[in-house]
């Protein structure tokens, strides 16, 4: 048995080769890939799409057919914002209830002696004093787009009725980079990929390791357990640099997101929330023995995050009295910091709080997790 | 003459209610270079037992010495010099076979050449291939490459051949008999018989957490009184209904039991029952309906020393 004397050769260093291992491993699992790379990308081009920047409109407006509805219909088109169609009393109604329209216009019934009644071509125009006497509007008063179009088309026909308005304005549009949605998204997107990463990319990965009795197989070596450990972390941390990159790069390209306040606290953001969400991902696997218990306890911690972290609409939303709850979550902080870095340039000594949570969290998971792991 | 592995009165108690007590009391000793059978029924304990020789279970109660060593002072010497291959470990199925092997050499300060491991466990052509692409056989083949890769004096292999098919187990039994033959002491366990006849030098059947019998395979078998079984059913309701021993007293028997409906009777020369048989059936008139005589194996000596077949011990313990 020459051929199997001890070899001399040089050996790599167990750390490197241990990381090299969870490398190839994730590259090669093209549903991770896909989960952790691509879905956040569809992600901010779908949502960046659906919420993109546009002017307020097209409002569809119905009017009652009758007697001046003609005119009426006329004035309104003036304004490039509303859709104006004419339809009959039933089925404007219909119109207006099934959401097809926004308002509904009825031109008030006083026809006989109608001063202008039946000039459906007797519309100047400015419109006339008087053109109309009344009409009436319908709308849902609950939905912001039948408000806004009742505005609106009072305004034109108020005006068209030769309304002065009593004080002058003036309306100076501003468009600026940082208050769109998509700005609002992109931060937290990044939190959203840097929690699933620690769940998926250290939770789920050493349970799948500890059943398929790896865990314990790498314990009947000589391999020593932080080294181990520290491979899982720095492997995820090396995933987290393309993931990132992507997401901000395809956000730059799309959308012309930008840092207000730069990328080098942006960086340093990510690899915190790295660490920390590597820590609550080790926590969350450090006893769990099959897939069900860990994947319970995955989403039992991403989804109060994925509602009430703020990743796609600003925690104001919810009363006041939880407001204390959502700003312990461990993502929380660290959206209000990429927010508080990419959208108002705000400095890291500003943002003192959050990163003492951010690592508050990490290292305290990091503890007990190691406290508790469970390596058969 | 020194041992490898010496362990007493080894117990492991899992708490429960009740509380299972799967290992009761084991005492082994095995030389350095021996090939060492640990047999028995699934559930016996042996798995238990194995995990505690290879450190990764504490013992309830019970002394272990491993190359004269002990995991409590010195754990990380001895997992420089032991291998193991565990029940069914599932290695990550997304590497190579030599990713694989060059990340455990990667542990080991001194070990063997991962491309001369390969080949000697028959991988070559799989060596790029990764892991979910192998056979059942295959993997197996490939946990033994990895237990060998830090050239240890010392082997673990805990059911190394179960499921798999016969050309399978072959290759793998090839495999053990290099070992063996390097001079590395090997401690497997296993509930083929037939496999722990083949390989081992000396064997511990385990039952029910104890050691119930140890000894090279030819003498436990040996000790039953009779190298050859014969088995024989009669064709009569009368005949099949009496009790073994009916047969105790024809020439050269050492012990009778019934199975199912047939008769097994363990004896030192057939030739000199087999013409007393024919005659006491011809006698009262009962008609043979099936005979064989076989070589007596360790099947035999579970089934003597405990009352059952090994099949129903599983049954039991399952």
């Amino acid at each position: 048995m020459s051929e199997l004397r001890p070899a001399s050769v040089v050996r790599a260093h167990p750390l490197a080769s241990l990381i090299g291992a969870r490398v190839r491993e994730f590259w090669r699992e093209p549903s991770a890939i896909f989960w952790v790379y691509v879905f956040p990308l569809i992600l901010v081009g779908a949502l960046g799409v659906a919420f993109r920047e546009r002017p307020v409109g097209p409002f569809s407006v119905v009017v009652q057919s009758g007697a001046q509805a003609a005119t009426i219909q006329r004035t309104l088109s003036r304004d490039s914002r509303f859709r104006v169609r004419i339809l009959d009393a039933p089925t404007s109604r219909q119109w207006l209830q099934t959401g097809r329209a926004e308002l509904l216009v009825v031109p008030s019934s006083r026809t006989s002696n109608d001063p202008l009644g039946g000039s459906a071509d007797g519309g100047s125009e400015k419109g006339s004093p008087g053109e109309f006497e009344s009409c009436a509007y319908q709308y849902d008063p609950t939905q912001a787009n039948s408000v806004l179009a009742r505005q609106l088309a009072d305004d034109a026909l108020q005006r068209a009725a030769l309304r002065r308005d009593a004080i002058v304005v003036h309306d100076q549009p501003v468009v600026e980079p940082g208050s769109r949605y998509i700005d609002f998204l992109v931060p937290g997107l990044l939190g959203m990929g840097l929690l699933g990463g620690g769940m998926w990319g250290v939770g789920f990965a050493i349970v799948d390791m500890r059943l398929r009795k790896l865990l314990k197989r790498y314990l009947a070596t000589p391999m020593k357990r932080r080294h181990f450990l520290g491979a899982v972390m720095a492997s995820r941390l090396l995933f987290t640099i393309p993931e990132a990159l992507a997401l901000l790069v395809c956000a730059r390209l799309l959308f012309g997101v930008t840092s207000q306040g730069g990328y080098g606290p942006v960086a340093l953001l990510i690899l915190l929330g790295a660490c920390q969400f590597s820590g609550i991902g080790l926590l969350v696997a450090s006893r769990a023995r099959t897939i069900e218990t860990v994947s319970g306890l995955m989403n039992a911690v991403m989804l109060p995050m994925w509602i009430g972290s703020g990743i796609f609409f600003s925690t104001d939303r919810f009363p006041e009295s939880v407001q204390p709850f959502l700003s312990l979550l461990p993502l929380t902080p660290l959206i209000q910091a990429l927010r508080g870095v990419m959208l108002e340039n705000a400095s890291l000594w500003t943002l003192g709080p959050q990163l003492g949570m951010i690592v508050l969290w990490g290292a305290v998971t990091f503890v007990l997790a190691l406290r508790w792991f469970r390596w058969n | 003459m020194p041992f490898a592995i010496r362990c007493t009165d080894l117990r492991k108690t899992y708490p429960g209610k009740p509380p299972v007590e799967a290992v009761r009391g084991v005492d082994l000793a095995i030389a350095e270079g021996e090939c060492f059978g640990v047999l028995g029924p699934n559930g016996a304990g042996k798995t238990t037992t194995i995990e505690i020789l290879e450190g990764l279970i504490e013992p309830t109660a019970g002394e272990v010495e491993i190359l004269g060593m002990n995991w409590g002072r010195q754990g990380p010497e001895i997992r420089q010099r032991i291998g193991i291959s565990l029940q069914e470990t599932q290695f990550s199925d997304n590497l190579t076979v030599r990713e694989t092997l060059n990340l455990f050499r990667s542990f080991y300060p001194r070990g063997l050449e991962v491309g001369a491991t390969i080949a000697r466990v028959g991988l070559e052509e799989k060596s790029r291939a990764w892991i979910k692409h192998l056979s059942g056989g295959q993997r197996q083949r490939l946990a033994i490459a990895v237990a060998l890769i830090g050239d240890p004096a010392l082997l673990f292999l805990d059911e190394p051949t179960t499921g798999l098919d016969p050309h399978s187990r072959r290759q793998l039994w090839a495999i053990i008999g290099d070992c063996r033959r390097q001079g590395r002491t090997t401690l497997l366990t296993t509930h083929y018989m037939e496999e722990a006849e083949r390989l081992c030098d000396r064997v511990a059947v385990v039952d029910q957490g104890r050691v119930i019998a140890c000894g090279p395979p030819r003498e436990l078998i040996a000790r039953l009184g009779g190298n050859h079984v014969v088995e024989f059913s009669v064709a009569c309701a009368a005949g099949a209904a009496q009790p073994p021993e009916f047969w105790s007293d024809l020439p050269s028997v050492v012990n009778c039991r019934a199975e199912g409906d047939s008769f097994h009777l363990s004896v030192m020369e057939p030739q000199c029952l087999l013409p007393a048989l024919v005659e006491r059936l011809e006698q009262r008139g009962w008609r043979l309906s099936n005979l064989v005589t076989r070589q007596a194996s360790l099947d035999d000596v579970f089934v003597v020393l405990t009352g059952r077949a090994i099949q129903h011990a599983e049954k039991e313990n399952a």
